[in-house]
């Protein structure tokens, strides 16, 4: 009884499965970490071949999350889209708002007030806060720890709770405008954000002992999927991918937008580029996101949040632009196009998750397949991002 | 020789630091809100989907003038609403005749149907309407059986909660 | 009646009562595990069905039996409907031996250390058939960790049973339990620490329990080698597990916790909570550990606990021949 999958593949199998091309060795299993698996951190298909327990070769398959964000672009106008960036990722929504808004008023040379600016930072670093503990809690149960998740996601309750009062939901948050923003910060606010700077400080203590310093997870960790420098330039990765490499690009360092230069704060870099020095960056960005929201509450002016004379429905003149902001994941971009009309004429959307994947054959080959599921992890992948 | 002994026994006390903090966990009480027999409390400030604002004047009619922004706005085109109008009584004195301001005719919305399956919570509807005659609501506990029971009534719903709303008072 | 009757009549009793023993425990250990992980999570575990979810495990049962018994359209029938079987199965002969109490024991054998280990090392088959029968490249990967980390760490769970044999002279598990005193101090865990904690991480890598549990790895091969199954199939592997639980808590109890002994009086009722305290603490070690990855596994066996072992059985050796 011969293993029928190989013969499988020889005759049927769809379009990425006939055009695999294996090695010549006869010898390899063709397996596809298919498009429903637990670890694949949503859609994602990951066709490998392997030889016992070590991959020779990975190729991803993308595109089973797509739904057409880019062209739903073209056809609703600036306010109607705003909730789609939402959706792009839905783990930092924040981010992509900003960048589309940021994009649309750099079009139509807006100034933002002060108060609107100092509301995106605070949010967008509680935004980023958010997905950095989902991303551990997820890393957390592929590597097979089941409680971690749950202690990340008790946390998040809490942010979510303090986000829902200003933009009125618990994941996909939407609070920027063309202009400004939707909301104001009330007292209750600012009191919710303190206290919650302290609980975190005191939990992270907690996430440290029970996890970072374990035995078990250090083995599963440290030295797996190394990225060398070269190899992100390559492949334009960016976030906390490239600075466990060693490249020191952030872009609220490289391209300040808004008013980040106000605030001190640390942009952890580590040299090794392993899965443990990305593990590392992420849990120090968290701390560091503490630091910026407690600044930017000690700063906070008064004022309007909306810029004057927005029109109700916006009209870039016409030009192109490119706005990119420091998602959870890296760099997110949006390439704007008007042609003068309430409709964009041209949305591109650019996901770093994208980019980050693509990282991923050059470095899993000759990796066991549990350090492929741990790399897969460690690069923090949002598959409707890179599908959009 | 001896730093791999030290690594060792430090990696090792690590395992039971995470077992008194897992056992710490398993004597504290629990977070979770125990639906049903709790409901959550904080929803203020949550956007559940919209519902109309009852006219000052008559509690049984919404605010809306039927002017159709809410509907024109709404990105996938969840909003629909049907409306008659109400010619004014007729003028008397001169001012049909001299050529006055004639009165608008009034439009009384008779159907107002939220589909909710489409619905963004973009909140473009709540921001558009000049009267004001949307809202969000708080309705979060919605699990339903049918894509149907998501094509919301809302004037019938404005109707059930001014009900409601009397028998309590 | 002749005494062979007599004898195969108790014998079957004994069996009938195990089985419901053995069922009455899979659902007693299937609800606790959920109310464990639960409470380690901060939150309730099962609660709906019936007061506190106590009922829970029957509502899981009547769905596992419920359910179709689908054999996948290239499996080997033979073998993968085997497979459960012979998973299930030994697990039967391995309470025969096992005395709760000093009197109660369904069977006086006098080799019964040997009589559990070779009929749980049954399960190891089982597997192996059920990753091969399934046709499926992901149950394969899953079949062959499991064998090579079943025999990866039968070795030193051999070598640290070994110096309680010597100790005690002899095979019988009754005759282990009597040498142990009735004081917690008397108990063979202070005799032998190292073999302790040796013998309870091989049972845990033996039973497939996390942080040792790549077999079934969740997370990366989605289910292993029990992807395939659903419904009694995957039933039966669910209980085997969670019975092989107890048989080695049972065999750690009784060889190193004193067994049935105990201060006032001893009897089941202290061979009871030892095997439960014993399955709480392997919960508990799942919940709060990642997996292990199958290479560092290995090592863990050959570099660390095969040495130590080897080492304990020469110390123990040692000892008893300058003390005699």
């Amino acid at each position: 009884m011969s293993l029928i999958g190989n013969d499988i593949l020889a005759g049927k199998g769809d379009f990425y499965s006939r055009n695999f091309q294996p090695t010549p060795r006869e010898d390899t299993l063709i397996l596809n970490m298919g498009p429903q698996h637990p670890s694949t951190h949503g859609v994602l298909r990951v066709m490998l071949e392997i030889d016992g327990e070590y991959i020779i070769r990975a190729e991803p398959v993308i595109g089973y999350v797509h739904r057409m964000q880019e062209k739903m672009g073209e056809r609703l106008d600036y306010n109607q889209y705003l909730p789609n960036m939402a959706r792009v990722d839905y783990l930092h929504p924040l981010a992509w708002n900003w960048a589309f808004v940021g994009a649309a008023e750099k079009l139509m040379g807006m100034q933002v007030p002060e108060r609107a600016e100092y509301i995106r930072i605070i949010t967008c670093e509680l935004n980023r806060i958010s997905s950095h503990l989902l991303w551990w809690g997820t890393y957390l149960l592929d590597l097979g720890a089941f409680t971690p998740i749950l202690y990340a996601f008790a946390d998040r309750e809490k942010l979510a709770d303090i986000l829902q009062r200003i933009t009125g939901s618990r994941l996909t948050f939407s609070l920027y405008q063309i202009g400004g923003c939707k909301a104001d910060m009330d007292d209750r606010f600012i009191r919710e954000t303190k206290e919650f700077i302290e609980y975190m400080r005191s939990r992270f203590p907690m996430y440290k002992d029970l996890v970072t310093d374990n035995l078990i997870l250090r083995k599963r960790v440290e030295g797996i999927g190394g990225i060398t420098r070269e190899e992100c330039r390559k492949y334009g990765a960016s976030g906390p991918v490239v600075r466990a490499s060693g490249i020191d690009y952030d872009v609220r360092r490289a391209e300040p937008y808004s008013v980040y230069d106000r605030f001190e704060f640390d942009c952890p870099v580590y040299e090794d580029g392993d899965a443990l020095a990305r593990y590392l960056v992420r849990m120090q960005e968290m701390e560091q996101s503490l630091k910026i929201i407690e600044q930017a509450l000690k700063q906070l002016p008064d004022g309007e949040i909306m810029a004057p004379k927005v029109p109700k429905k916006p009209k870039p003149p016409a030009g192109e632009v490119y706005h990119a902001v420091e998602g959870g994941r890296g760099k997110v971009g949006v390439c704007l196009i008007s042609d003068g009309s309430p409709v964009p004429y041209r949305v591109k959307l650019r996901s770093p998750s994208y980019s980050n994947l693509s990282l991923f054959p050059s470095i899993a080959g000759g990796t066991l397949l549990a350090d492929a599921i741990s790399i897969l992890g460690s690069l923090d992948l949002i598959v409707p991002e890179i599908d959009r | 020789m001896l730093l791999k002994v030290k690594k060792t026994l430090a990696g090792l006390w690590s395992l039971i630091v995470g077992l008194k903090i897992t056992g710490h966990n398993f004597c504290s009480p629990q977070l979770t809100v125990h639906y049903p027999r709790e409901e959550v409390t904080n929803l203020d400030g949550f956007n559940g989907h919209v519902e109309l604002v009852p006219s000052p004047k008559d509690p049984m009619l919404p605010k809306c003038i039927a002017c159709g922004a809410c509907a024109r706005n709404c990105p996938s085109q969840c909003i629909s609403l049907d409306f008659e109008k109400i010619e004014p009584a007729a003028q008397e004195g001169e001012d049909s005749e001299s050529g006055g301001k004639k009165k608008k005719s009034q439009k009384k919305v008779t159907r107002f149907t939220l589909n909710f399956n489409y619905c963004s919570l973009c909140g473009l509807c709540v921001r558009s309407c000049p009267v004001g005659s949307l809202r969000f609501s708080s309705d979060v506990y919605l699990a339903g059986f049918d894509p149907q029971e998501f094509r919301i009534d809302l004037l019938e719903r404005m109707r059930g909660q001014i009900a409601t709303q009397g028998e309590k008072d | 009646m002749s005494e062979i009757t007599l004898n195969i009549i108790r014998i079957w009793a004994g069996l009938f009562i195990i089985l419901s023993f053995v069922s009455v425990n899979a659902i007693v250990l299937v609800y606790l595990e959920r109310k464990v992980a639960g409470h380690i999570q901060r939150r309730p575990g099962p609660f709906e069905v019936g007061p506190h979810g106590i009922l829970q495990p029957f509502a899981d049962a009547v769905k596992l039996l419920g359910k179709q018994l689908i054999t996948p359209c290239y499996a080997d029938a033979i073998l993968y409907w085997a497979a459960p079987i012979l998973s299930f199965a030994p697990v039967a002969v391995c309470f025969l031996p096992i005395p709760a109490g000093p009197d109660t024991r369904v069977m006086d054998i006098n080799v019964g250390v040997i009589l559990i280990l070779a009929f749980s090392g049954l399960n190891v088959l089982a597997l192996c058939l059920a990753g091969w029968g399934s046709q499926n490249k992901w149950s394969l990967l899953g079949a062959a960790r499991n064998i090579a980390q079943s025999v990866g760490y039968e070795i030193p769970l051999l070598l640290s049973v070994m110096p309680i044999l010597m100790l005690t002279g002899s095979l019988d598990l009754n005759t282990i339990t009597q040498n142990q005193g009735v004081w917690p101090w008397e108990w063979y865990v202070f005799k032998q620490p190292l073999a302790f904690i040796i013998f309870f991480v091989c049972a845990l890598a033996e039973t497939n329990r996390a942080p040792f549990d790549l077999p079934e790895a969740e997370s990366e091969l989605t289910a292993g080698f029990h992807t395939e199954y659903s419904g009694m199939g995957f039933g039966l592997f669910f209980m085997s597990e969670y019975t092989y639980m107890i048989v080695v808590c049972s065999m750690t109890a009784l060889l190193f916790l004193g067994g049935w002994q105990g201060p006032l009086a001893p009897g089941w009722w202290w061979f009871v909570p030892k095997v439960y305290g014993l399955l709480l603490i392997m919960m508990w070690i799942r919940w709060t550990f990642p997996r292990v990855r199958f290479d560092q596994l290995l090592n863990v066996s050959w570099k660390w606990l095969i040495p130590a072992s080897l080492l304990n059985l020469l110390a123990t050796a040692l000892v008893i021949s300058l003390c005699s």
